[in-house]
């Protein structure tokens, strides 16, 4: 370990670095040329490809780059295996599978609520306010966007719904976080209990066993008028929801605010230091509100998103982790909005590919719908490094 | 020994108080506010989350008094007062069976998940534990017939339990090695032991019954490996003598960590890391043993479910269960402590099986609108579980835990 870090010379310290994620991008060479549009029907291009991978990885590793080593060691080995398995298969299969277009469309389509659900979650623990109860939020919006929707006839009036169970839900938790000192996991457990008695209380009071009617009205697509049936881009984005477009715009509008405006700065602040924030004038326990109640809006969009355009009906704890899996991404992308759509899109993928694996193998999908939390698993353990999380995150504050 | 211990354990304090780096971590604080709070609390905490879940009943329309009188004649409880007798009795019989048949596998995680507090971790993975045990049990049980009953049992519920405290090694390696939050690390495995037993006993899946090609479900269990029913009748579902390892269970925890030096070791890291290792202890590797043992109680409930009464899992039943999530609340109810987990998942047992659609009279409630009743209810306790942080500070002030909370919150003030 320390003779690791002398033989490494203070200028030389990013090379070990870029090797390991040379040797990440490698893997996934490795295993893309072996799918279509390329389709390298032999596994040796793949295996020389893949072992420089792991190459690179090693020496990552032993120049002290111990995560992202191990992370392109590991990716090196599943890009091998994987290229070696769509060689033995048909080209027909790959095709069916492997149909880009549809691929991204579906992608998009799962990334949606949990995109929606991570932003709510970054602007909630950024603060200092961890938020496990995201699922439990997105869940109450699942609920109270579909029931809105179906009350009001309207589906912009069911999402402002939804929005406002999220943020009355929110409001909970926030009041016991940050105004009782309540320990936040445990507080938000609760609220993921209470949303499921709540929506499944609902739902059985309002629709029985029958379940939600159909002729709902739902959230609209967006068609481009250009490229709606341009090949590639026609199929993947022509027609995507409005929500995914509004969940990708809050991208860079999310980054912008949180770096760029003096409001951003002051949530970050509350987060990392509230003692100082408080001195300086800042209103802690206020921004703290804010947060939280924004991030419940969020989730509850999400939940919205996912009764109410992406399946068309609700049933009881619909959201199925997927709040967890907001939280997931939270953390991969390194409390960063940029760093959670990254991490949304390889989850979407990842389920979008398990929902076209059943034309193939139907326990080969199940195990698909696991992929996420592995590499969750993998990447808090290795690949992204130690991420760090807001400094106060999970303290509550208590003023002078 | 206690003597000593109060002694090392203010030691322990003591260090929190001196050194300026010392940190208590929260489910630590949590842990060690939760079991000063006496039994006062608890049952305010039950009390008013009832209040608030007959108050939802009222307002849709129904009466709170008989829906609760229902749900309790539905838990059986009734059957130790000696004025129920005859049919009523024996009715009251068969249902308290099935409401200490849900209480036992609640034992197992409420301790499964206390026995982590006490070392200062979050264990959320209690349902990932409770998934690879039961897969693991229900292979072993379905295996080997043949073997005496006694051996057979034996290496069903402890392969369950090594299955399970695997499982939560792994978040306990992790933590102990790369210092990855196992509150993160134990839902992803959850969420993993769930898809990997959909995949096993799924269609085409590997551990798939091969006597019922078209379901989705595991081999059943062979009667050596049936845990016996020592109350009622075990072809109507009678009590499995699970309940008593989960009591046993219950005295192993107390004496672990009260009268045995990893005990003491545990409760030491969770009191304070820092001043633990200064005293000496390896606390990476008391967060690995800490999280394996936490998974073993994990994996040993749910042997008794599936050696006990279920004897097959259907990949459905692994997706919908939440036994696993109940044990936090089991666990926080009770205060992690022995006795406190066991009547906390008693009064969980029974609100499941009192708002079961076996047991719910449907004329008097829905039960499936009980059984979201009692989801409210659990959420209501957790919630309020979570501040009585409040009404400790009432009922304790100054004392204990709160000064050493006050200490660190002037350090903390202090800028560090």
């Amino acid at each position: 370990m320390s003779v690791g870090a002398i033989a490494v010379a203070p200028g030389r310290v990013g090379a070990p670095r870029h090797l390991g994620i040379a040797g990440l991008i490698l893997a996934v060479v490795a295993w893309v040329i072996t799918l279509p549009p390329m389709l390298v029907r032999t596994a040796v291009p793949s295996a020389i490809i893949g072992v420089l991978a792991m190459l690179a990885g090693a020496i990552a590793f032993v120049g002290d780059e111990r995560r992202l080593g191990s992370g392109a060691i590991g990716l090196g080995l599943l890009a091998i295996a994987g290229a070696t398995g769509n060689t033995n298969s048909s080209v027909a299969h790959l095709k069916v599978v492997f149909t880009w277009s549809i691929l991204v469309a579906a992608m998009l389509r799962y990334a949606t609520p949990l995109l929606l659900a991570a932003l709510g979650g970054i602007i909630s623990e950024r603060s200092g306010v961890i938020n496990i109860g995201l699922e439990g939020m997105m869940l109450m919006g699942a609920f109270f966007g579909i029931w809105g929707a179906d009350v009001l006839h309207s589906w912009v009036l069911g999402c402002l719904v939804a929005i406002a169970s999220g943020a009355l839900l929110a409001l909970v938790h926030a009041w016991f976080s940050i105004h009782l000192r309540a320990n936040q996991v445990v507080s938000g457990t609760g609220i993921n209990f209470l949303a499921l008695g709540i929506t499944g209380y609902f739902f059985i009071a309002d629709y029985g066993s029958n379940g939600t009617p159909s002729g709902i009205s739902q959230v609209p697509g967006v068609k481009l008028p250009l490229i709606q049936h341009v090949g590639f881009f026609g199929g993947a984005i022509g027609n995507a929801n409005l929500l995914t477009w509004i969940a990708l715009l809050l991208v860079p509008a999310l980054t912008v605010f949180l770096f760029r405006t003096r409001w951003g700065l002051r949530l970050r602040a509350v987060g990392e230091k509230p003692r100082a924030a408080d001195t300086v004038g800042l209103p802690v326990l206020r921004t703290r509100y804010f947060a939280v109640v924004a991030s419940g809006m969020l989730a509850a969009l999400g939940g919205a998103y996912l009764s109410d355009a992406f399946v068309g009906s609700f049933n009881q704890n619909m959201t199925e982790g997927r709040g967890f899996i907001a939280l997931a991404a939270v953390i991969f992308g390194k409390w960063r909005p940029v760093g959670a759509l990254i991490a949304v899109l390889l989850f979407g993928f990842a389920s979008a590919l398990g929902d076209r694996l059943p034309t193939f193998s139907q326990s080969a999908a199940t195990l698909f719908q696991a992929l996420p939390y592995v590499l969750t698993l993998i990447a808090v353990a290795g690949v992204v490094g130690r991420s760090r999380a807001p400094a106060s995150v999970g303290i509550p504050y208590v003023k002078e | 020994m206690s003597t000593l211990e109060e002694q090392t354990q203010g030691d322990v304090l003591a260090g929190e108080e001196d050194g300026g780096s010392a940190s208590l971590t929260t489910p630590a604080r949590l842990g060690a506010y939760v079991r000063r709070g006496g039994v006062i609390v608890p049952i305010l905490t039950t009390l008013i989350a009832f209040i608030a879940g007959g108050l939802v009943v009222l307002v849709t329309g129904h009466d709170p008094f008989s829906t609760y009188k229902a749900i309790f004649d539905g838990t059986g409880l009734q059957w130790v007062f000696p004025w129920v007798t005859g049919s009523a009795r024996s009715t009251a019989a068969f249902n308290l069976q099935q409401t200490l048949i849900a209480t036992t596998p609640l034992i197992l995680v409420g301790l499964a998940v206390a026995f982590a507090f006490r070392a200062g971790l979050f264990n959320i993975g209690g349902q990932g534990q409770y998934t690879v045990g039961g897969i693991v049990a229900v292979w072993l049980g379905s295996s080997f017939a043949g073997l005496p009953p006694v051996l057979h049992i034996t290496v069903a519920v402890v392969g369950a339990a090594l299955a399970g405290a695997v499982w939560a090694g792994i978040a306990g390696a992790l933590k102990a090695s790369l210092g990855v939050n196992e509150v993160i690390s134990t839902i992803m495995l959850n969420w993993i032991a769930i898809w990997a037993g959909v995949y096993l006993f799924g269609l085409g899946g590997p551990l798939q019954d091969a006597h019922q090609p078209s379901v989705p479900t595991s081999s059943s269990v062979s009667a050596s490996a049936k845990l016996p029913v020592f109350w009622g009748n075990a072809q109507l579902q009678g009590l499995h003598i699970g309940l008593f390892i989960a009591l046993a269970a219950a005295v192993v925890f107390w004496v672990l960590l009260n009268r045995t030096r990893l005990g003491y070791e545990v409760r030491a890291v969770g009191l304070n890391p820092d001043a633990a290792s200064y005293a000496g202890m390896s606390v990476a590797r008391n967060y690995f043993r800490a999280m394996a043992i936490c998974g073993a109680f994990a994996g040993i409930a749910a042997a008794m479910d599936i050696l006990g009464w279920k004897f097959s899992l259907f990949t459905n039943d692994i997706q919908a269960s939440s036994v696993g999530f109940l044990g936090i609340a089991v666990a926080l109810l009770g205060r992690n402590t022995a006795i406190g987990t066991v009547l906390a998942a008693l009064l969980f047992g029974a609100l499941q099986t009192g708002t079961s659609d076996r047991f719910l009279d449907p004329s008097v409630f829905n039960p499936n609108l009980a059984s979201n009743l009692t989801w409210m209810i659990q959420g209501l306790i957790v919630l309020l579980v979570s501040t009585d942080v409040i009404a400790l500070k009432v009922l304790h002030s100054g004392r204990g835990v709160s000064l050493v909370f006050k200490r660190r919150a002037a350090r903390e003030e202090a800028g560090r």
